[in-house]
C-alpha cells in the first residue's frame, strides 16, 4: 500500500458516509430498508479505515502523508499580497488512529441502533444523521487545515444538533438542541477570531505552515503576548465542543438524544474533537496559553466529578463523568503531556461509548426507565450487560490489566512532574483527587443499577437481556479495554507499541522565552528525540513507582467507599447526605450552574433585547414616525401648491381659450354667404389701411 | 351735350359689381347668387374693355373680356350642375339651410 492507495482510501472513507446520508434520506421515505445501506457504507468505511491504521502503523510509522491542492488563488491583493487557500488531507498516526476509533465506535453503534431505534417513526432518518455525522468527524480528523477543520467543526455541531432534538415532539429534547447548538456558537466564535488571527499573521490556515513559520519566530503582532491570545482562543473552540467549563451546560443536557447517539456524540468521538484539536496546535501553544488550557481541563474535571456524586438519572451520571474526562484529557495536554492526552482520548472513546452503550441496554431492558434508583439487582436479568458494564467501570476507575489505568497513571504522572517543574500542585492534586471520585461515582452507579435488591419489584420482573445487536457491541468494546490493545505491559504504557510507535509527541516550536522551561527546542536535524529536557524525563521515571502505587491506591479507595455506601450499607448515604445537606444540594443541583447562567446570561440578554426593543420602538419608531409626519407635511404643502396654483394656471389657460372659443365659433356659420361678407369686410379693412 | 368718358363707364361697372355683391351676399336662392356673380363678372368685362376703348392697350381688353365671357360659360355650366346635385342632395337650393361646412 502507497501513499496515492492511502490519500485515496481516505478520501473514500470521508465521502462514503456523506453518500450514505444523501441516499438514506432521499429515499429514506419510499424503501423502508434503507437503512441496510448505511449500514454497508459504515461498515466498508470501518475496513478501509481499518486498513489504514494497519499499513500506516505497520509500514510507516514515522511518514506524515500530506496531500493538497490549491482551492482559492489571489493574486495582488492590497495587504495580504499573494496568498493560496489549499485544502487538503494529513494522514499521520493522530489521525490515522482517530479515523478507525471514529469509524470503529460508529459502526458499532450502527449496528447496535438497529436494535435500540427498532419501531422509532424515523428510523431511516436516524441512521442518515449517524451518517453525516461521520463524515463530518472523518473531515476534522483528517484536514491538515484550520479552515477546514473549521467547516467540518461546524458540521459535526449541526450533526449533534439534528441527533439531540431527534425526538423534537418532547421539549425538552429541541430544547437540549438548542442549547447545545447556541453553547457551542460561543465557543466556536473564539475560535474563529483565533483562526482570523492566523489568517492575519500566516496568510495560511494549512498546521505544517503555521508551525513553521511560528518556528522561525514569526508571532502575531511580534508579541508573545498575542501569540498566547492566539492559543487560548483557538482553544474556545474546544471548550464548547468538549464541554469544558464554563461552557460544560450543554453535555448533560444533550442526554435527551437517543442513547445510541450519546455514546457516538457525546461520548467517544465528537466531544473528543475539542481535544483533537488541541492536539493538533499543541507545538504552537505558549506556557500561558498552556496554563490556561490545564487550569481550564484542572476545573472542568473537577466540578461535574462532584456533580456526578449524587445524579440519580443513569445518562447524566455518564454525561458528567465525560466531561471530567475530558477535562483529564484537556489538563494533560494543558500540562505538556501530548502523548497521554491523546492517549486517554482514545483509550476513554472505547470504554465510554461501552459505559453509554451499557447504559441503554439497561434503558432497553427496562422499557426506558433511566432512574437509579428505579433499579438494583438487574445482575441476574442483564448477565452480559452486566459483565461488560464491570469492565468499562475497572477501566475508567483506572484498575490495572484495562487501559484506562495505562492512560490515567500517565496523566496522574503528568500532572505530578507539572507541580514538580513548575510549582502548580494544585493540579495534581485537583487530578489526584478526581481519580478517587470517578472510581466512587462509577461503582456506585454500578452497584445502584446492578448490585443488591430490585426497588422496583414491578420493573425488575419486566426486565429482560437486550438483543444479541446490542450486546456484540458490547463485548467487542469491552475488549478493547483491555490493556493488550495497547502495550504488553499492563502497568506501564511507555513501553508499549501505542506509546512507542504509534503516538509521537510533536516538538514546541514557541520562541523559547514563552513556552515551558521543561519543553526541549526541535534539534535542527530530524532526529527523532524527546521533546522534554533530560531533567524533565528523569523526573517522570523518579516518580513513576510513587504515582503508580498512589493512583492505584486512590482508585481503590474510590472502590472501597462505593462498596461500603452502596452494597454493604455500612455507612448510611442518605445520613451522610443530611448532615452535609447544604453541600449534597449544591451537587444534587449542579452546582446552580444553569440557574447562574440563567439568571445571568439568559436574563440578561433578555433584559438587552427588551431594553432594545425599547430603543427600537420609541427612538429609531420616533425618528422614522417624525420623518414620515414631515413628508406627509411637506406633501401637503407641495400638493395645495399643485392643487392651486400650477391646476389653477393650467385652468385659468383653459378658461380663456374656452372664452376665446366662445367668442370666435360666433364666426363659424357654415354659410358660405356670411364667410363671404368676412372676405369682403376684410378686403375694404386691407384696402383702407394699405391705400 | 356731354361726351361719354371713362368715368361714366367705370361708374356704370361700379354699379354694376355692387349689385352683384349684394345679390351674392343677400339672395337665399343659390341660382339668384350665380346670377350675382355673372354680374360681378360682366362688371369685370366692362371695365377691362373700359380700359381697352380709353388706355393704350391695344384690342388685350376685348380679348381678355373674351376669355372671361368664356369662362363665365364653363363656370355657369359647372356651378349649375353643383346646384342640381345640391337640389337633389338637400330637396333645396336655399343657401341658408346648406350649412355642412358649420362644425
Amino acid at each position: 500500500m502507497n501513499e496515492t492507495l492511502m490519500t485515496q482510501l481516505s478520501i473514500l472513507a470521508l465521502f462514503l458516509p456523506l453518500a450514505g446520508f444523501f441516499f438514506t434520506v432521499l429515499f429514506g421515505k419510499k424503501i423502508k430498508s434503507m437503512y441496510l445501506f448505511e449500514i454497508v457504507i459504515i461498515t466498508v468505511v470501518m475496513i478501509i479505515a481499518a486498513l489504514l491504521a494497519f499499513f500506516k502503523l505497520g509500514y510507516y510509522p514515522d511518514a506524515v502523508f500530506i496531500s493538497e491542492f490549491t482551492w482559492i488563488k489571489i493574486n495582488n491583493l492590497p495587504v495580504f499580497g499573494d496568498f493560496s487557500f489549499n485544502l487538503g488531507f494529513k494522514l499521520d498516526n493522530i489521525s490515522i488512529i482517530m479515523l478507525f476509533v471514529v469509524s470503529a465506535i460508529s459502526t458499532l453503534v450502527h449496528y447496535y441502533s438497529i436494535a435500540y431505534m427498532k419501531g422509532d417513526i424515523r428510523y431511516n432518518r436516524f441512521f442518515a444523521y449517524l451518517g453525516i455525522f461521520t463524515f463530518s468527524m472523518n473531515g476534522i480528523v483528517l484536514t491538515h487545515n484550520l479552515l477546514m477543520m473549521y467547516v467540518f467543526w461546524e458540521l459535526v455541531g449541526l450533526s449533534s444538533y439534528l441527533l439531540i432534538g431527534f425526538w423534537y415532539e418532547k421539549k425538552s429534547a429541541s430544547d437540549a438542541a438548542k442549547k447545545a447548538f447556541i453553547v457551542n456558537r460561543i465557543g466556536d466564535m473564539g475560535m474563529l477570531l483565533g483562526i482570523l488571527i492566523v489568517f492575519l499573521t500566516y496568510h495560511t490556515f494549512t498546521f505544517d505552515e503555521i508551525f513553521a513559520q511560528v518556528a522561525q519566530g514569526v508571532i502575531p503582532f511580534n508579541s508573545g503576548f498575542w501569540l498566547t491570545v492566539m492559543g487560548i482562543l483557538l482553544f474556545c473552540g474546544a471548550i464548547g465542543k468538549s464541554a469544558q467549563f464554563p461552557l460544560h451546560v450543554w453535555l448533560p443536557d444533550a442526554m435527551e438524544g437517543p442513547t445510541p447517539v450519546s455514546a457516538l456524540i457525546h461520548a467517544a468521538t465528537m466531544v473528543a474533537a475539542g481535544v483533537y484539536l488541541t492536539v493538533r496546535i499543541f507545538p504552537m501553544m505558549t506556557g500561558d496559553a498552556l496554563l490556561f488550557v490545564a487550569v481550564i481541563g484542572m476545573i472542568s474535571a473537577f466540578i461535574p466529578a462532584t456533580i456526578a456524586l449524587t445524579q440519580t438519572d443513569i445518562k447524566r451520571v455518564l454525561a458528567y463523568s465525560t466531561v471530567s474526562q475530558l477535562g483529564y484529557m484537556i489538563m494533560a495536554i494543558g500540562v505538556g503531556s501530548y502523548v497521554y492526552g491523546f492517549f486517554h482520548l482514545v483509550t476513554h472513546a472505547f470504554f465510554k461509548a461501552g459505559l453509554f452503550l451499557g447504559s441503554g441496554s439497561v434503558i432497553h431492558g427496562m422499557h426506558h426507565e433511566q432512574e437509579i434508583t428505579e433499579m438494583g439487582g438487574l445482575r441476574k436479568k442483564m448477565p452480559v450487560t452486566y459483565i461488560t458494564f464491570l469492565i468499562f467501570c475497572l477501566a475508567i476507575s483506572g484498575v490495572p490489566f484495562f487501559s484506562g489505568f495505562l492512560s490515567k497513571d500517565g496523566i496522574l504522572a503528568a500532572t505530578a512532574n507539572f507541580g514538580i517543574f513548575t510549582g502548580h500542585w494544585l493540579i495534581p492534586v485537583v487530578a489526584f483527587t478526581v481519580a478517587i471520585l470517578t472510581a466512587f461515582y462509577m461503582f456506585r452507579l454500578l452497584i445502584l443499577t446492578f448490585h443488591g435488591t430490585p426497588r422496583n419489584q414491578h420493573k425488575y420482573d419486566h426486565a429482560h437481556e437486550s438483543p444479541k445487536l446490542m450486546i456484540v457491541p458490547l463485548v467487542i468494546l469491552a475488549v478493547f479495554s483491555f490493556f493488550f490493545i495497547f502495550t504488553p505491559n499492563p502497568f506501564s504504557a511507555q513501553s508499549g507499541w501505542a506509546l512507542s510507535t504509534w503516538i509521537k509527541p510533536p516538538h514546541s516550536v514557541v520562541p523559547e522565552f514563552a513556552r515551558y522551561s521543561f519543553l526541549a527546542t526541535a534539534p535542527a536535524e530530524g532526529v527523532s528525540e524527546s521533546i522534554y529536557t533530560e531533567a524533565y524525563t528523569e523526573s517522570i521515571h523518579h516518580i513513576h513507582y510513587s504515582v503508580l502505587f498512589g493512583s492505584l491506591l486512590l482508585a481503590g479507595i474510590g472502590i472501597l467507599f462505593a462498596y461500603l455506601f452502596y452494597q454493604y450499607k455500612k455507612i448510611n448515604a442518605d445520613k451522610l447526605a443530611n448532615a452535609v445537606t447544604p453541600l449534597y444540594k449544591f451537587s444534587r443541583n449542579k452546582w446552580y450552574f444553569d440557574e447562574l447562567y440563567g439568571a445571568t446570561f439568559v436574563n440578561g440578554t433578555i433584559w438587552l433585547s427588551k431594553a432594545l426593543a425599547w430603543f427600537d420602538a420609541t427612538i429609531v419608531d420616533g425618528i422614522v414616525n417624525l420623518a414620515a409626519t414631515v413628508t406627509r407635511l411637506v406633501s401637503r404643502i407641495s400638493g395645495a401648491f399643485d392643487n392651486y396654483v400650477v391646476d389653477g394656471l393650467v385652468n385659468l389657460t383653459a378658461t380663456l381659450s374656452g372664452m376665446l372659443g366662445l367668442i370666435l365659433r360666433r364666426f363659424q356659420t357654415g354659410r358660405v354667404q356670411v364667410y363671404l361678407v368676412f372676405v369682403l369686410f376684410s378686403i375694404i379693412v386691407l384696402i383702407l389701411t394699405f391705400a | 351735350m356731354f361726351t361719354i368718358g371713362l368715368t361714366h363707364f367705370l361708374v356704370i361697372s361700379g354699379l354694376l359689381f355692387s349689385l352683384g355683391v349684394f345679390a351674392v351676399l343677400t339672395r337665399k336662392n343659390a341660382i339668384m347668387v350665380l346670377m350675382g356673380i355673372e354680374f360681378i363678372l360682366n362688371a369685370a368685362n366692362i371695365n377691362f374693355i373700359a380700359f381697352s376703348k380709353f388706355g393704350r392697350f391695344g384690342v388685350q381688353g376685348e380679348v381678355v373680356a373674351l376669355f372671361v365671357i368664356v369662362l363665365a360659360a364653363c363656370e355657369a355650366a359647372i356651378a349649375l350642375a353643383i346646384v342640381l346635385n345640391i337640389y337633389k342632395q338637400f330637396a333645396t337650393v336655399n343657401v341658408d339651410e346648406i350649412n355642412n361646412l358649420k362644425n
